[in-house]
């Protein structure tokens, strides 16, 4: 145990996703030892997670306006949207340079257990969505796991009565029962590219 | 095959082990509580990432320790390949294999096969469904790898559909409707997991009921004239073929087992919400044991409930034999537990394995013909004694 406020900076840093209580440490140190002005650049960033970001109106990432830079973006194909669970899936897909289209953010998937059903998610904005627009395919990118694969199944009952619509399933290929976001690139440009029909 | 090496680290009561083996007996030799079986659990564990004597992983971990680590290098065929598995509280567990990181540790599995008696196989005749269910899918996943994920897709979806059924069985008492679209959802994965896990189990059965009923007769010999049997007893039975999960039968269709389930499911849906839970399904069946006309359990004697657990392992271990790589025999403190003439008949087969591996606390208690090489194991050291 160190005193005071070096302590509180390792127990804060702990609670994080994925940092032990050694890299907490590590970065508490880290810290401790930068220049002031690095300092405040992060706290800036930090504060300004929460006050400055909301969400889209259109697809539900992230933003720093009411829409969002992709949904603005006039170049991108407004006729195909990838339905993804988390933002940083959005990033995943994005590094790949392989889908030219939109997306919408379901905000995670079916999962009883943590007591999501379909109206804690964003589906009924699909929904609406597909059904203002000219929207030609719809490509599942939910996660390669149990929940993900559920959402998927329970997205295309919903989504095939739409008329002229196609919907698509990341071709196999990614590692099962992991996050999309994991995936490498090669292997989600792949899994893209093959997409087939379902 | 055989295990050539097991170096433990933090593993149980072990701060550190290096133990060489060679093919045939190896037997450990050490007072009670000396860390013998903490050592055969540990090759246990690199073959099924999971223990004979408890169901989770933090027991493994040395008091005081962060994470276990067990290292084992197999050799089958002339080949060997190392496996090392860190087991860490809280964290998933990582694998390598000849050093290089596999993406699961689930990726081990098949590399050491191994078939386990211990005084703990009781259960398998006198326990609840479960200890034999665990029996046939831990065989499956021996026999077939991938039946390991096949396996934990069927559990995760029916923890997903029991809490969707409680959580609709309850809106639907309260007057609303509750999420039956999403229940088909869930009834279609568990249909089609569930089938695969049934299919592969019927066929299972099939195979292991010869072997189970010649074992029986070897073990207890002229002892009885009663006959053992093994038959899978399903909750879908009524709409499964009668020629699946029987010798001789139909080898079974994972999709039309996956269709018969989905049809029991429909069937039994508003029971399964008003209470809350997966009614049908291989979680819900049994691999019934029968001595002569009557079950085994609640009717055996303990001398004959012992030939019947030692007769369903000898069954698993002629099985997995008879289709691969021989898997290496682990003989935890069995003797002791037996009469002479069961004392004889498992000598035997162990006699003719490629590997295998003896705890006792002494060494009279092994049979002469497995003498083999001898460890003594004492105040956390192991010596080879022979
Ligand atoms: N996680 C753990 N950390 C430290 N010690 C442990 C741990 N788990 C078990 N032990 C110790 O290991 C010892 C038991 O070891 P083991 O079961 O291998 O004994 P054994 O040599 O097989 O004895 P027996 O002849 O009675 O079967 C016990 O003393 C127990 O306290
Ligand atoms: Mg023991
Ligand atoms: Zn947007």
């Amino acid at each position: 145990m160190y005193e005071g406020p070096v302590q509180d900076l390792i127990d804060e840093l702990g609670r994080l996703p994925g940092v032990g209580p050694k890299s907490a440490q590590r970065i508490a140190f880290h810290l401790l030892a930068a220049e002031p002005a690095d300092i405040a650049r992060l706290q800036d960033a930090l504060q300004k997670v929460k006050e400055g970001v909301v969400f889209c109106d259109v697809c539900g990432n992230v933003s720093e306006q009411a829409t969002c830079r992709i949904c603005r973006d006039a170049r991108r194909d407004p006729q195909k949207v990838c339905v993804v669970e988390e933002p940083k899936d959005v990033l995943a897909i994005e590094r790949t340079r392989e889908f030219k289209g939109r997306y919408h953010v379901l905000g995670g998937a079916l999962d009883p257990l943590s007591g999501i059903g379909p109206d804690q998610l964003r589906i009924r904005q699909l929904l609406s969505r597909i059904g203002e627009h000219d929207i030609t395919e719809v490509i599942l990118a939910t996660d390669p796991n149990t929940e993900g694969e559920a959402t998927a199944t329970y997205l295309i009952r919903l989504l095939r009565d739409f008329p002229g619509l196609t919907v698509t399933r990341l071709a196999s290929g990614l590692p099962m029962g992991g996050d999309l976001e994991f995936a490498d690139e090669l292997t989600l440009t792949r899994a893209l590219s093959g997409r087939r029909a379902v | 095959m055989y295990v050539r090496q097991l170096q433990v680290v933090d593993f149980r009561s072990w701060k550190q082990a290096d133990l060489t083996f060679e093919p045939g007996p190896c037997v450990l030799v050490g007072a009670n509580g000396q860390g013998k079986t903490n050592l055969v659990e540990a090759i246990g564990y690199a073959a099924t990432l999971g223990s004979h004597r408890v169901a989770t992983d933090a027991p493994m971990i040395r008091h005081g320790a962060q994470r276990a680590i067990v290292r084992t290098a197999v050799v089958n065929e002339g080949r060997e390949l190392t496996i090392e598995l860190e087991i860490t509280s809280g964290r998933a567990n990582r694998a390598r294999v000849n050093r290089g990181p596999v993406p699961r540790p689930r990726d081990v599995l098949g590399i050491l096969r191994t078939v386990l008696f211990a005084p703990e196989d009781l259960a398998l005749v006198r326990g609840d469904p479960g200890e034999r269910r665990r029996f046939l899918d831990d065989l499956l996943v021996l026999r077939a790898p991938r039946y390991a994920g096949v396996r934990s897709d069927y559990e995760r979806v029916l923890r997903q559909r029991n809490a969707l059924l409680k959580s609709s069985g309850a809106a639907r008492r309260a007057g609303s409707k509750g999420d039956i679209a999403t229940l088909d959802v869930w009834d279609g994965h568990l249909a089609t997991h569930g089938g695969q896990l049934l299919a592969a189990r019927l066929d299972l059965v099939a195979d292991l009921a010869p072997h189970v009923i010649a074992a029986y007769a070897g073990v207890a010999g002229s002892d009885t004239t009663r006959s053992a049997a093994v038959a899978y007893k399903s909750s879908i039975a009524d709409n499964l073929e009668p020629g699946y999960g029987v010798p001789g039968g139909d080898r079974a269709d994972p999709e039309v087992v996956a269709d018969a389930l989905l049809a029991a499911m429909a069937a039994s849906r508003s029971q399964e919400l008003e209470r809350g839970v997966s009614l049908v399904g291989p979680h819900r069946d049994e691999l019934e044991l029968i001595l002569g006309e009557a079950p085994a359990k609640g009717y055996a004697s303990h001398g004959e409930s012992w030939s019947f657990a030692l007769a369903l392992r000898l069954a698993a271990y002629e099985l997995l034999r008879g289709e691969g790589a021989e898997p290496v025999l682990v003989l935890d403190d069995v003797f002791a537990e037996l009469d002479q003439r069961r004392r004889t008949r498992l000598a035997e087969v162990a006699a003719g394995a490629e590997q295998v591996l003896i705890t006792a606390a002494v060494a009279e208690d092994v049979p002469s013909e497995l003498a083999g090489t001898r460890f003594a194991v004492a105040d956390g050291e192991v010596r080879r004694a022979g």
